[in-house]
C-alpha cells in the first residue's frame, strides 16, 4: 500500500533508496558525471565501462540536457534537464528482471496493489553508433523505467552485453507524491520542522534561464566555434593514438615493446605511451561536441543539409574513441597480468569519493 | 502414443512478434514430427508474453523400425560347390544374420544374394532433444538479440524451459539451460515457479492455476471484463478496436480491466487527439454514447486480477491527465504561430536527406499541383485550383507544431484542425476556409488498402501530388523498393495514388504524372544523384503496372488473367483499365469470346515463330495478293469491324466495342480452317503475316486477348 501523501518519499529520499539498493547489490556508486551529456548512457561510467571483457556494476544518478526539450519551466513535464538513474550491470544477472521489481518494492511501491508491464521499445543512439533491445516498464500506465540489453556501442559489438536500466526520477517521484507538477515534487522535508523544498524551488529557475539561453540567447557563432574547436582536438588526439599504434608496429623508438608481446600479436600492448593516453580527455571533448550540437539545433542554426552531416561527426568521434579504449584496454590488461583487480588508467573512479579524473593532469 | 510439451520461458516477448512467432514454432515442431515419423494427434500452441509453448497429443513414442532389403553379391560369387565364399560371410555378417537366413533375388542383372535389414527407430525424447534446438533457433524474429553468446540469438533472454513427454522431461538444451518440469507462474499473482505434472492439458491447468491464461482465454476475459466495466455508465460502450485488442491480449498473462474517467473540459480538444493519446500512447480503449460521441471515460487493460483499492485506476487517470494537459498546451502553444508563419521553419525539416527540406517539397508540390489541377479541369471535372495551392502551401506547416512532434501520427490531421481554427486569411469566405483546411486534413489518405480518399477533389488532388512527389525523388534516387524492403513505404504510397484515381475516376495518366513529379527536381542539389530518365521511367512503370494489377485483382476482384491482359493493352489510365476490366471480364464467359481468345493466342505464336525464322512480314495487307476466299472475307472485314470498334473504344463504350469484335470470330474460324499461313510461297506468306498482324494490333488496344486463359486449349 502506498504511504499517505504527506510521508511517501522525498525525491532525494528516492534517490537514495535506490542507491541503496543497488549498492547492496554490488554496485560502485558513482557521482553524476561533470561534463553536459544528453542522457546518462553519455557519461563515461556507460558508454566506456561496456566496451570491452571486465564485468562492472555502477549506479549513477546523472543530470541529462537535452535544450531543445525546454520549455521555459512552463510546462509541468517536461524539462530541459532531467535526473536519471542510470544502473550498469555488465554482464546482466539472470534474474535481472526479478531484481529490477525489487528496487521498486523499495521504493514503497506494493507491486500487488499495481499494474506492471514491459512494452517492447528498443533504444538507438545515432551520435553514440549504439543500439539495445528492451522495454519501457509500465506502472499503471506510466513509464518509469528505460530498460536495455545493450549490443553495440561505439559501433563495437559488445561481449559480454551489459544491461541498462534508466529509472526517470521526476516521474517516478511524482507517481509517489501523487502530485500533477513536476515542479511539486517534494525535493527535502526537513525532519526537525517538516518544512518542505520543493523541485520547482531549487530548479525552476535553471528550467527557465536555460530555455531562455538555449532558445534565444546561445550565440550561434560562438557555439559552432566551440564545436569546431573541440571536435578538432578530439580529433587530433585520435590520430595521435592512432599513430602509437603505428609506430610499435614498425618496432623503433620502442624499448618498452616485450619480445613475448609482440608474440602475442598486440604490438605495443604493453606500452606505457598507450596505457596513459589521454583517450578519457578526448571523449570528453566528443561529449562537448555533442552538446553543442544540441544547443545549436536548439537554436534552429543546423540546416537541413547541414544536420546530418553534423550528427556524423560525432557519431565518427565516438565510435573512434570506442575503438581506441578497447585497444587501450587490451593493453592495460596485457601489462597489468599480474592483477585482475587493475581498473584502466585515469577512468577509475574509487567508489564514492572523486579524485582527480583526468589523466592529462 | 505420449503427449509432447515443449514450453519456451522467456522475458517478455514484444507484443506485436508473439502471434506470429507462435505459429511458426507450432508449424516447426509439427514439420519435424512428421517428417521424422513421430506425428500423431493435435499439435496446438500456447502462447504469453513470457513463453512460447507447442503441445502434441499423442505422438509415436518411437519410430517404427523400417525393414529393407540389402542386396549382397551375385550368387555366382557367393557360393562354391555349394559353400558359402567369404563375400556371403562377410555380406552375412554386415547384415546382422546368419548365412543360412540370406535369400535369393532375381534382379535384371542375374541373380543375388540378398538379406532382410531392420533399421532400429530412434527414439522419440532423443530426435526431439537432438532436433529442436535447431527449430528454436531459427524462428524469425524482426529484430532479435544476444545476451549468452554473439552467435545465440533470440527476441528476449531464455529463461527456463519445459520438454515433456507425457511425465517424463525430454534432455533438451538450449541456450545453456536444460529442460525440466517447471515452468513460472504470473510475475506478481503466483511469483514462483510451477511444476507441471505432465504434458497435455495438464499443463494448462497448472498454469491456469497460475494466473496464466492462453491467448483465447484471455481475449475472452478482456472483452468480458471490457463489457463489465463500461457498464458502469449509463447508454455507454467502448470503441472496438481490433489491433489494440491484439495489442492488450499479448501484453497480459491473466487480464482485467478498469473503467478510469478524465475531466470533461478536456472533450473541447479534438477527438482525434484525444483518441490517438489514449490508443496509441496509453493502449486504452475509448468510450462513446450510443450515438459514437466519445465520453470523458476510458478502459485500461491491466495485467493483474483486480484494483482493489483503486490505485491503478488512479494512477492510469493521473497518467492520462498529464497527457492531456501536455495536448492541450501544446494545442494552445501552437496556436501563437500560425502554420503561414511556420512555412519558413519548413527549411529546417528535414524530408529526405538527399532531396531537401520540407520547404522545398511544397513548393514542388504546389506545382505539381497545379498542374494535376489543369489537366483534370480539362477533362471536365470540378475542381478549385486556389483552393489546392493554399493547402498545398500549408499541407506540411504542422510538422513544426508541438503536438505533431508528440503525436507524429496526427501529421496532416494537425494541420487541418489548425487551419480550421486560425482563420488564416479572413478575405475568404467560410466555406473557402474550412475547404482548405479539410485538403490539409485529408491529404494524407488513404493509409492503407482499407482506409478512405480524401473527402474532396482538392484533397485527392494534394494527396496524390504529395505522394507522386516522394516516389518521384526516391525513385530517382535509386531506392526502389524491394522485396520485404519498403522503408519509406512507396509501395503504399503508389498504392494511394491508384486508389485515388480510380475512386475519384480522374483523367490522369500515371507515367505522365509520375514524369512530371521529376521534372520538379529539376535544378535541385538532388537531381545531381538521380538516375538516368530512361531507368527512372522503366522502375515507375514496374511500380504502378504492379499496384494497379494489385488494385484491379484484391480490391475489384478481377481474374489474374483478365487483369494481365487488360494491362497488356495499357497500364497508364487507371480509370480506363477498369472500366476495360469490367468489359473484359463480363464478355468472357461468352463462346465467341472464349474462340477468339484461342484465334489471337495462334496469331500471336504464328507471328512469334515467323519473327524466329525471319520469315518477311508485309508492311501492308495487299488485297490483290490474297488468293483464298475466307482471307479475303477477312480482310475485307477487319477494317470495317475496326472502324465500329474504335468509334465504341473512344466512346468508352467497351462492352459495345467487345461486341464488335466478337463478330469477328466466324471470319477469323473459317479463316484458319481453310487458310495455311506459313506457306512456301514468300509473297503469299508475308501477306498474311500482315493481315494477322493488322489484326492483332487493331484488336488489342483494349485488351490483350492472348493473356486470356483459355480451357485446354491454351
Amino acid at each position: 500500500m502506498n504511504p499517505p501523501k504527506s510521508n511517501s518519499l522525498t525525491f532525494q529520499d528516492l534517490i537514495l533508496r535506490l542507491q541503496t539498493f543497488w549498492a547492496e547489490r554490488g554496485c560502485v556508486l558513482q557521482q553524476p558525471y561533470d561534463v553536459e551529456v544528453g542522457a546518462g548512457t553519455m557519461a563515461p561510467e556507460t558508454f566506456l565501462r561496456v566496451l570491452g571483457p571486465k564485468p562492472y556494476k555502477v549506479a549513477y544518478v546523472q543530470p541529462s540536457r537535452r535544450p531543445a526539450d525546454g520549455r521555459y519551466g512552463e510546462n509541468p513535464n517536461r524539462l530541459f534537464k532531467h535526473m536519471q538513474l542510470q544502473v550498469i550491470l555488465k554482464p546482466p544477472p539472470e534474474n535481472v528482471q526479478e531484481l529490477y521489481l525489487e528496487s521498486l518494492t523499495a521504493i514503497g511501491i506494493d507491486l500487488r496493489q499495481h499494474d506492471i508491464k514491459f512494452e517492447e521499445d528498443n533504444w538507438e543512439a545515432p551520435t553514440l553508433s549504439a543500439w539495445g533491445v528492451g522495454w519501457q516498464v509500465m506502472l499503471d500506465g506510466l513509464e518509469i523505467t528505460q530498460f536495455t540489453y545493450f549490443q553495440q556501442c561505439g559501433g563495437v559489438d559488445l561481449f559480454p552485453i551489459s544491461v541498462e536500466l534508466t529509472y526517470g526520477l521526476e516521474r517516478i517521484a511524482a507517481f509517489l507524491q501523487d502530485v500533477d507538477s513536476i515542479y511539486d515534487i517534494v525535493w527535502a522535508r526537513d525532519p526537525e520542522t517538516g518544512n518542505v523544498v520543493k523541485y520547482g524551488d531549487v530548479r525552476l529557475a535553471d528550467e527557465l534561464q536555460f530555455s531562455v539561453y538555449n532558445f534565444e540567447a546561445a550565440d550561434v557563432e560562438k557555439a559552432w566555434k566551440h564545436f569546431e574547436l573541440c571536435e578538432a582536438e578530439c580529433k587530433t588526439l585520435l590520430e595521435k593514438y592512432a599513430a602509437l599504434g603505428k609506430d610499435d608496429g614498425s618496432g623503433d623508438g620502442n624499448p618498452h615493446l616485450s619480445q613475448s608481446a609482440r608474440k602475442m600479436g598486440h604490438p605495443g600492448n604493453a606500452s606505457p605511451e598507450k596505457a596513459r593516453f589521454p583517450l578519457l580527455g578526448a571523449y570528453d571533448l566528443c561529449l562537448k561536441c555533442s552538446h553543442m550540437f544540441n544547443i545549436l539545433d536548439a537554436r534552429g542554426a543546423i540546416s537541413v543539409t547541414e544536420r546530418v552531416g553534423v550528427i556524423a561527426r560525432v557519431r565518427a568521434l565516438a565510435v573512434g574513441i570506442a575503438k581506441a579504449w578497447v585497444d587501450q584496454q587490451k593493453s592495460e590488461a596485457s601489462s597489468t597480468e599480474k592483477s585482475d583487480e587493475a581498473e584502466p588508467v585515469g577512468e577509475k573512479k574509487s567508489k564514492g569519493r572523486k579524485e582527480t579524473l583526468s589523466p592529462v593532469g | 502414443m505420449p503427449d509432447f510439451l515443449l514450453e519456451i520461458g522467456c522475458e517478455e516477448i514484444p507484443a506485436r512478434m508473439i502471434d506470429v512467432a507462435s505459429q511458426e514454432l507450432r508449424e516447426r515442431v509439427a514439420a519435424l514430427l512428421s517428417r521424422e515419423r513421430l506425428a500423431g494427434g493435435e499439435v496446438s500452441s500456447f502462447d504469453t508474453p513470457r513463453r512460447l509453448a507447442v503441445l502434441a497429443s499423442g505422438i509415436h513414442a518411437a519410430q517404427a523400425d523400417v525393414t529393407e532389403q540389402a542386396i549382397g553379391p551375385s550368387v555366382n560369387v557367393a557360393y562354391k560347390d555349394g559353400q558359402p565364399t567369404p563375400a556371403a560371410v562377410a555380406f552375412a555378417r554386415k547384415a546382422g544374420v546368419d548365412v543360412a537366413q540370406l535369400e535369393k533375388v532375381t534382379t535384371p542383372k542375374g541373380e543375388y544374394l540378398a538379406a532382410k535389414v531392420t533399421k532400429k527407430g530412434r527414439s522419440a525424447a532423443e530426435i526431439l532433444a537432438e532436433s529442436l534446438p535447431k527449430e528454436i533457433a531459427t524462428i524469425y524474429w524482426p529484430k532479435n538479440m544476444y545476451w549468452r553468446k554473439p552467435n545465440e540469438r533470440f527476441v528476449r533472454p531464455v529463461r527456463w524451459l519445459v520438454a515433456m513427454l507425457d511425465g517424463e522431461t525430454i534432455p533438451l538444451e538450449v541456450a545453456g539451460i536444460r529442460a525440466g518440469k517447471t515452468s513460472r507462474g504470473h510475475r506478481i499473482l503466483c511469483g514462483g515457479e510451477v511444476a507441471v505434472p505432465r504434458a497435455g492439458t495438464a499443463y494448462v491447468d497448472s498454469l491456469r492455476a497460475a494466473k496464466v491464461l492462453g491467448r483465447g482465454e484471455r481475449e475472452h476475459q478482456i472483452r468480458k471484463a471490457l463489457d463489465a466495466a463500461t457498464r458502469s455508465v449509463s447508454g455507454a460502450r467502448w470503441r472496438e478496436d481490433k489491433a489494440l485488442l491484439d495489442t492488450v491480449v499479448n501484453l497480459t498473462e491473466f487480464p482485467s480491466a478498469i473503467l478510469g474517467s478524465f475531466d470533461p473540459q478536456f472533450l473541447a480538444l479534438p477527438e482525434e487527439v484525444l483518441v490517438t493519446v489514449m490508443r496509441d500512447h496509453q493502449k486504452y480503449f475509448a468510450v462513446e454514447d450510443a450515438t459514437g460521441k466519445l465520453l470523458p471515460h476510458f478502459l485500461a487493460v491491466l495485467n493483474t486480477d483486480s484494483d482493489p483499492q483503486g490505485l491503478i485506476r488512479h494512477g492510469n487517470e493521473r497518467v492520462l491527465r498529464a497527457r492531456f494537459n501536455d495536448a492541450r498546451f501544446f494545442w494552445e502553444t501552437d496556436q501563437k504561430r500560425s502554420l503561414l508563419e511556420r512555412l519558413d521553419s519548413l527549411r529546417h525539416v528535414t524530408f529526405q536527406k538527399d532531396l531537401g527540406s520540407y520547404y522545398e517539397k511544397t513548393l514542388r508540390v504546389q506545382r505539381l499541383c497545379s498542374w494535376l489541377s489543369e489537366i483534370i479541369k480539362q477533362g471536365g471535372m470540378a475542381v478549385r485550383p486556389g483552393v489546392i495551392h493554399k493547402a498545398a502551401c500549408l499541407a506540411k506547416t504542422d510538422l513544426t507544431t508541438e503536438l505533431v512532434k508528440e503525436f507524429t501520427e496526427l501529421q496532416g490531421i494537425v494541420g487541418g484542425l489548425y487551419a480550421r481554427v486560425q482563420q488564416l486569411d479572413p478575405s475568404l469566405p467560410e466555406a473557402t476556409r474550412f475547404a482548405i483546411a479539410d485538403t490539409i486534413y485529408d491529404h494524407y489518405k488513404p493509409e492503407s488498402t482499407e482506409d478512405a480518399v480524401p473527402r474532396s477533389m482538392e484533397g485527392a488532388v494534394l494527396s496524390i501530388g504529395d505522394k507522386a512527389d516522394t516516389i518521384a525523388g526516391m525513385f530517382a534516387l535509386g531506392m526502389v523498393p524491394s522485396g520485404s524492403k519498403d522503408p519509406f513505404a512507396l509501395r503504399r504510397q503508389a498504392n494511394g495514388i491508384v486508389k485515388i484515381v480510380a475512386e475519384k475516376k480522374l483523367p490522369l495518366r500515371l507515367g505522365d504524372v509520375m514524369r512530371d513529379a521529376r521534372s520538379g527536381y529539376k535544378g535541385s542539389e538532388a537531381e545531381k544523384k538521380f538516375v538516368a530518365e530512361e531507368k527512372y521511367e522503366e522502375s515507375i512503370r514496374t511500380l504502378f503496372c504492379e499496384r494497379l494489377e494489385f488494385y484491379l485483382k484484391e480490391t475489384h476482384g478481377y481474374a489474374y488473367d483478365v487483369v494481365n491482359a487488360v494491362l497488356a493493352a495499357d497500364a497508364e489510365d487507371v480509370v480506363d483499365a477498369l472500366a476495360r476490366a469490367e468489359a473484359v471480364a463480363k464478355a468472357r464467359p461468352s463462346a465467341d469470346f472464349e474462340s477468339i481468345s484461342v484465334a489471337f493466342k495462334r496469331m500471336k505464336n504464328i507471328l512469334k515463330q515467323a519473327a524466329e525464322s525471319g520469315k518477311r512480314i508485309a508492311e501492308t495487307v495487299d488485297s490483290g495478293a490474297l488468293t483464298e476466299e475466307s482471307e479475303k472475307v477477312l480482310a475485307e472485314q477487319v477494317p470495317r469491324t475496326a472502324v465500329a470498334v474504335e468509334k465504341q473504344r473512344s466512346a468508352k463504350n467497351y462492352d459495345a466495342a467487345l461486341l464488335e469484335i466478337a463478330k469477328l470470330r466466324p471470319a477469323i474460324d473459317k479463316f484458319f480452317d481453310k487458310v495455311m499461313v506459313m506457306v512456301e510461297d514468300e509473297q503469299v506468306r508475308a501477306n498474311r503475316l500482315a493481315l494477322l498482324r493488322t489484326l492483332l494490333k487493331e484488336f488489342s488496344t483494349i485488351a490483350d486477348f492472348s493473356e486470356i486463359v483459355t480451357e485446354g486449349k491454351a
